[in-house]
């Protein structure tokens, strides 16, 4: 679904996505590293149970909440990526401690 | 509004919690009621408490204090019913009993001494509670960190969503015939014709009888009938954490988890007068602590930070007073507009419907209390 535009840097860090291992851009953010490795859906809504992807990209709607490094709730269009980083999508509502 | 006078059997000075419960309350008798109230930028510590019903601890140098607050616990159940049955909004009131969490030896042998103190009163209402080593505490909070050393224990405290309760009480007042008139400051009251004539920028309201319930305001209108109404501000922070699945099911007296999910933390006392700026330092004091309560608590966001003002007496005791000089004027001030919302709805109203504060109940909250000069 999204595509990157020609980069003269292929550098990528190795970060995993729910427990797999994927390259991602240093520099992108965790909602930007999400998108280009096809994981659309971020989280599944707590109250609705609805699948929720990233949307403004600049920290407003809060749809874009993962759990980074096991702290749950984190705006992933907020937090760059670094080496070895464990992304989680969410699944319902966050619990107190995680 | 027009200019036109209001007529109404009561006018109720102040649209806040305990405004709003004695209007409620006026009303549900069948009294014509009227509602002054400020505009958005009032103080409102309605809309800035930490929404407990609390019982503990309470009273402690009057014990008439602690039998009104302990009523008033006891009524809540019915009171939220009633408010739900006729509004169909649900106030999430629970009482399951609540906490005050000691994090040394030390704090659990002055927490016990204080409530022991309380309770030897004399003429001290009864009721159970509890002083509960570390591993009782654990049984019943397995949350808690290694540093909680023991607690206070009172089935009777609870909690309540106290924004959706002032929004139950004007929606219930206003569907029993109350006029809500907002951003209506009063500026002036007069006794006239056996009643009262109220003015405001927007117009004049004439009724029977006045209650004060505007807070802090109190201060300012409280002369204007003859009624010397000692309160001042004191400041609270409050911290609010996101949404997150309920693992709370207690309140703490300064920690509670809200029907919605945030955790609340507060508990701070401050004399600022009218600021109401939220302090870093303040904030990361009740962020410590209630992080070594809870340590689960650390990880999670912070929303939002807060300040607001208590309406506080030089003793800390409720006021409720007819005025002496000008009958059919009332004051009704304390610092618990949440915890004595059933009373002030359920009990105090009718009173004032009918013109009476029974002495023999009454005559303890009395700001004449405060005029005993101080013996050398």
């Amino acid at each position: 679904m999204f595509r990157r535009l020609p980069d003269a840097n292929e550098a990528t860090v190795e970060v995993t996505i729910d427990g797999r291992s994927a390259r991602v851009r240093p520099g992108d953010t965790v909602a930007a590293a999400l998108l280009s490795a096809g994981v659309l859906a971020s989280r599944v809504a707590d109250v609705s149970g609805a699948p929720r992807a990233p949307y403004c990209m600049m920290g407003v709607c809060f749809e874009c909440l993962v759990t980074v490094d096991g702290a749950g709730n984190r705006q992933g269009c907020l937090v760059p990526v670094s080496p070895g980083m464990r992304i989680d999508t969410q699944h319902g509502k966050r619990e107190a401690g995680r | 509004m027009s200019l036109l006078a209001h007529e109404a059997d009561v006018a109720v000075v102040g649209g806040g919690l305990v405004g709003a419960a004695i209007a409620w309350g006026l009303a549900r008798t069948g009294a014509r009621v009227v509602v002054l109230d400020e505009g958005d930028v009032a103080f409102r510590a309605s809309r800035g408490n930490f929404a407990l019903v609390w019982v503990q601890s309470k009273g402690l140098g009057m014990p008439e204090y602690a039998a009104w607050t302990k009523r008033s616990s006891d009524l809540w159940g019915g009171f939220a019913r009633e408010l739900w049955e006729q509004t169909g909004l649900d106030v999430a009131f629970g009482r399951p009993g609540g906490f005050h969490l000691c994090l040394s030896e030390r704090e659990v042998e002055n927490r016990a001494a204080m409530l022991a103190r309380l309770h030897n009163q004399p003429a001290m209402v009864r009721y159970d509670y509890e002083i509960l080593d570390a591993a009782r505490v654990r049984a019943m909070l397995p949350r808690v960190g290694p540093e909680v050393a023991g607690a206070s224990y009172c089935p009777l405290d609870g909690h309540v969503n106290s924004l959706r309760l002032l929004r139950a009480l004007h929606v219930g007042m206003q569907q029993r015939g109350a006029a809500y008139l907002a951003d209506h400051v009063v500026e002036t009251i007069e006794p006239r014709d056996g009643g009262f004539r109220v003015t405001t920028r927007h117009g004049e309201v004439r009724a029977g009888k006045v209650v004060l319930a505007a807070g802090n305001g109190n201060a300012r209108l409280g002369p204007m009938v003859g009624l010397d109404v000692p309160v001042r501000p004191q400041r609270g922070q409050i911290i609010v954490t996101e949404k997150v699945a309920p693992f709370l099911d207690y309140p703490v007296v300064t920690i509670r988890q809200t029907d919605e999910g945030g955790v609340m933390i507060g508990d701070s006392v401050e004399e600022a007068g009218w600021d109401t700026r939220v302090g870093a330092g303040v904030v990361s004091a009740m962020a410590q602590r209630a992080v070594r309560m809870f340590p689960l608590l650390g990880k999670l966001n912070v929303v939002r930070t807060w300040a607001a003002l208590r309406v506080m007496t030089p003793d800390g005791f409720p006021i409720y007073q007819q005025s002496l000089s000008s009958p059919g004027a009332f004051v009704a001030t304390c610092h618990s507009g949440v915890t004595l919302a059933a009373n002030h709805a359920l009990v105090l109203a009718p009173l004032i419907a009918n013109g009476e504060f029974p002495a023999d109940e009454f005559d303890v909250f009395s700001p004449r209390r405060f005029d005993v000069p101080a013996t050398a």
